[in-house]
């Protein structure tokens, strides 16, 4: 088997009223742009918690993109600029901490924008490609993880037994 | 001292406080806290040097709460406070956790206690809040104890090692803090002790979903000492307790003063100062700074 070439994992958390109508925009243009983004739709950019961003990072992404309205054209008037400040504040500590500043980007695109969404996904999935997998932050667990495929082939078969039993009742 | 303890006595005869909350001498080189509610007690009463406790972490504690809140009795409730505990009232009152009108602050001027209990007053003793301290006299109080005098001065190490860690790589921060980080217990001794830890439901407690895992190995370590840095930036007032709390000795003041740094930097902000500003996180400008957005 030859050995793939490793590719970014990417997660983009957009909010509802702008950034995800972008990306719809960018579709519809048919514009191109990487496919390693997974996009996470939440209302508002204020109503991502940092924890979030911790998680994505904690289940094997490269990166994280935090995209909202722009300034002043909040769907709820106000979300972005209390997330703004969170942001700024969150981005500085994990700098601090050793997290490098690419890995977590940032970005305001609007519902018109999908040009814009090409080029920001285009620009965090270089970043990232440069930076390299975020293997220091994935393998923080290796030292305590036991693997046992054995088990974990039978719990699959198990799940995929229940799967079909619940799918014959239905 | 007398003082004091007949302050603290007037004070409770006349019914004008439910209770003190204060420090109690334990031995020569240490004290501990007490909470005052008969006048007879008041000569318990110290302030000195080992009075090392940020006391107004009792404002968060239900059953100190609920003294505030009783009918038939006074609503107040008198502290002694150092000026770094001041600021820590202060940012109670401001994110309305209490009122200003339910403490009585008795303060100090404070010229710097100790690093920790049992250690010697001469020679490098200070504590590391207390060098970079500005506030030698309390910001906001109702009654003002001893003299205005010079506070000794020492080198700040603190500050030299953040320095030092802006100098580093990454990397090289990454694996300073992954090592720091990872003789975490879980033991959440900064969160008890901590003024501003105040939720009654921590999110490291919510199970569903877990969003920080409560295991002490590496992830979940990196999580919660990141979160209960964010969830400290831009409020934590710098009283350093959860430095003295920790078993394991992470550098945990040292990653709250570098956020006040940059909430200074960023915002000209600086947590308990004032009673009149709104909270950092809990407000808005629309002018904020906007560079890291593409």
């Amino acid at each position: 088997m030859t050995q793939q070439k490793w590719e970014p994992k990417i997660v983009a958390f957009v909010c509802n009223w702008c950034t995800y109508a972008g990306a719809d925009l960018a579709g519809t243009s048919r514009l191109k742009y990487p496919a390693n983004t997974k996009i996470i739709r939440v209302m508002c950019s204020g109503g991502i918690d940092p924890v979030f961003i911790l998680k994505a990072f904690e289940r094997g992404a490269d990166g994280v993109l935090v995209s909202g309205c722009h300034p002043n054209d909040c769907h709820y008037n106000a979300g972005n600029f209390h997330a703004r400040r969170r942001w700024d504040l969150f981005h500085k500590l994990l700098d601090f901490v050793g997290i490098e500043k690419d890995r977590l980007q940032f970005s305001w695109i609007s519902a018109s924008e999908g040009k814009k969404f090409a080029d920001v996904i285009t620009k965090v999935t270089k970043d990232i490609m440069a930076l390299g997998p975020f293997k220091a932050y994935q393998n923080m667990n290796s030292e305590f993880t036991i693997e046992f495929p054995e088990l974990e082939a039978v719990a699959l078969k198990e799940m995929l037994h229940e799967e079909e039993v619940s799918d014959g009742r239905a | 001292m007398e003082e004091l303890r007949k302050y603290a006595k007037e004070l409770l005869e006349k019914g004008e406080v439910a209770a003190v909350i204060g420090y109690q001498q334990v031995n020569e080189r240490r004290t501990k806290p007490i909470i005052v509610t008969d006048p007879a007690d008041a000569t318990k009463l110290v302030f000195n040097e080992y009075c090392l406790n940020n006391l107004s972490v009792y404002f968060t504690r239900a059953r100190i709460r609920s003294l505030m809140r009783t009918k038939d009795k006074p609503t107040k409730l008198a502290i002694t406070a150092k000026p770094c505990d001041v600021h820590s009232i202060i940012a109670l009152i401001q994110e309305n956790q209490i009122q200003r009108n339910d403490v009585h602050i008795i303060s100090f001027y404070c010229h710097g206690v100790v690093r920790d209990f049992g250690c010697e007053f001469s020679g490098d003793y200070l504590a590391s809040k207390c060098i970079t301290c500005e506030t030698h006299k309390p910001l906001y109080y109702d009654k003002i104890f001893g003299e205005d005098k010079v506070t000794p001065q020492a080198s700040d190490k603190s500050l030299a090692k953040i320095k030092e860690l802006e100098k580093m790589s990454s990397k090289e921060r990454f694996d300073y803090f992954k090592s720091e980080f990872d003789k975490c217990i879980k033991c959440y001794a900064c969160r008890a002790v901590c003024p501003l830890c105040y939720c009654q439901r921590c999110i490291t407690d919510k199970t569903i979903p877990r969003w920080i895992e409560s295991s002490s190995h590496g992830r979940g370590n990196f999580a919660w000492n990141i979160v209960r840095a964010f969830h400290l930036s831009g409020r934590c007032t710098g009283c350093g307790e959860c430095d003295r709390a920790c078993p394991m000795d992470i550098p945990l003041s040292l990653i709250n003063r570098r956020m006040a740094m940059e909430v200074k930097d960023l915002f000209s902000f600086v947590s308990g100062r004032s009673l009149e500003t709104p909270t950092l996180v809990g407000s808005f400008d629309k002018k904020d700074n906007d560079e890291i957005f593409m």
